[in-house]
């Protein structure tokens, strides 16, 4: 079968979200890979939800927010503005490539921007394949490494 | 009435958390007076055998320390749960992998490259680079040696485990606040608790003074003099402190040090690293991505900072070979 992208996506409320409802809304067709999850803000995304994707077997993560000076937090973005290359980082020093985590800002009007978006993630996680973690066999262990006693 | 059984053993550890018992000083003779210690490979001789002859659950308390990184530790650990009531991850290696775990940054084959191969301090006889094998035949009979496996594991990865002491090592004070709380047949906290700790983050027992964080530039402790009443995270030195349990009584920044993380995550918190980069984040004064990366490099070896202790318990576990 097919490779097909597992991609989470982390939508701030305000602005992403609605963009993403606005392109649904508007019939734009897109990659069905992102699967949405909504947050208040962009920086109310943790670090450890990211790796959490990752260790339960995300392909890709995309992390979207307000444009910058757009927060409905005032700041709330700015946050994420560090958070999420500093992020990448951390992720590229697990053996993770740090193109599987993504940043972009979307306004609630930018339905088109969002579908854009999804399908060219989706066709860059397609390009670089599966993410295969130890972390996803160990987990799927019932015991680990049994030893007779 | 026989007094309750003690078991202590170390499996992948320095020996501090061993140290650190000892550490209670006049007090362990309450301990030795208190319990009846049925196995102590560090301090007494018992043999592996003695163990597997006692009734399953015929250890009422059993303190065991050091991380799981081959399969004789992994052998008694399953050995110690058929045979103790009370199983107690003592200290960071048990409870999170602690400076073992940190094996898990490379692979079993590049740390036997090094150690048997590549080492500047190795005299290889001939040349000839031995591995060393698991089991070796010979002519009377085969020989075996653990097997070192390729992940270090905390050890409730590997068994069930009903407590947990953090610190490397736990601070003697709560280690016999622990003791102590069992000895007077005090009811049990719930299973899964973390004993001789807090429940807040070390910073709310550093004495150092805090301000509002705006941070333009990090430091290496040794590259600046810290000032000792401010908070050493204010003062640009990357201090574990806001992503750590509290418990320990903030001994490193007391000394001038920054927390180095051995308390573990603090409540609610599953991967320490991760909290780190989120609570740095907060504080790197800067918005432009070109600014934000400068200061980032000035961050040296932010794997072995942030995940120094918890690399094995954290969420990712370990790095993925290239």
């Amino acid at each position: 079968m097919a490779f097909e992208p597992k991609i989470i996506g982390f939508l701030c409320n305000w602005c992403s979200y609605t963009g993403a409802d606005l392109a649904g809304v508007s019939r734009i067709k897109s990659a069905p890979n992102v699967r949405v999850i909504r947050t208040m803000c962009s920086g109310r995304v943790d670090p450890s939800f990211v790796l959490k994707a990752f260790q339960i077997g995300a392909d890709g993560v995309v992390v979207m927010g307000c444009h910058l000076g757009d927060c409905h937090y005032q700041e709330g973005n700015y946050k994420t503005i560090r958070r999420i290359p500093f992020l990448k980082r951390l992720v590229k020093d697990f053996g993770i490539d740090p193109r599987r985590l993504r940043l972009e800002w979307v306004s609630a009007s930018e339905g088109d921007r969002f579908a854009h978006l999804v399908n060219e993630f989706t066709e860059e996680i397609r390009s670089l394949g599966p993410l295969t973690l130890s972390v996803h066999t160990e987990l799927r262990k019932k015991t680990p490494e049994a030893v007779a006693v | 009435m026989s007094k309750p059984k003690l078991a202590l053993y170390w499996a992948a550890s320095c020996g501090g958390c061993e140290i650190a018992v000892l550490d209670i000083h006049e007090k362990i003779l309450d301990v030795a007076n208190a319990f009846d210690i049925v196995f102590w490979p560090v301090a007494m001789d018992f043999k592996y055998d003695d163990v597997r002859k006692m009734e399953d659950k015929s250890i009422d308390l059993c303190l065991f320390n050091g991380a799981i990184r081959n399969s004789e530790n992994a052998e008694i650990a399953y050995l110690l749960r058929a045979k103790s009531k009370a199983l107690v991850a003592f200290g960071s290696c048990a409870f999170e992998g602690g400076i073992p775990g940190l094996a898990n940054l490379t692979t079993k084959d590049d740390i036997f490259k090094f150690v048997y191969k590549e080492s500047p301090s190795l005299f290889l006889q001939d040349g000839g680079v031995v591995y060393p094998q698991p089991l070796n035949t010979m002519a009377d009979g085969g020989l075996e040696i653990p097997e070192m496996w390729e992940t270090v594991k905390a050890l409730d990865q590997v068994i069930d485990v009903d407590y947990y002491i953090p610190g490397c090592p736990p601070v003697p004070s709560q280690i016999w606040g622990v003791i102590e709380h069992i000895v007077s047949g005090k009811p049990l906290p719930p299973k899964g608790s973390i004993l001789g700790a807090g429940v807040k983050t070390c910073c709310d027992e550093c004495k150092r003074e805090r301000k509002e964080k705006k941070l333009k530039q990090f430091f290496r402790p040794y590259e600046i003099e810290a000032k000792p009443e401010e908070c050493l995270l204010d003062q640009g030195i990357v201090c574990m402190g806001p992503a750590t349990r509290d418990g320990c009584g903030a001994l490193c920044p007391a000394a001038n040090m920054p927390c180095r993380g051995c308390y573990g995550p603090p409540p609610n918190v599953k991967d320490q690293g991760a909290k780190m980069v989120s609570a740095l984040s907060s504080v790197i004064d800067a918005q432009e991505p070109e600014e934000i990366e400068k200061i980032l490099d000035r961050i040296a070896d932010p794997m072995g900072t942030f995940y120094r202790f918890s690399l094995a318990h954290s969420i990712l576990r370990r790095v993925e070979k290239s």
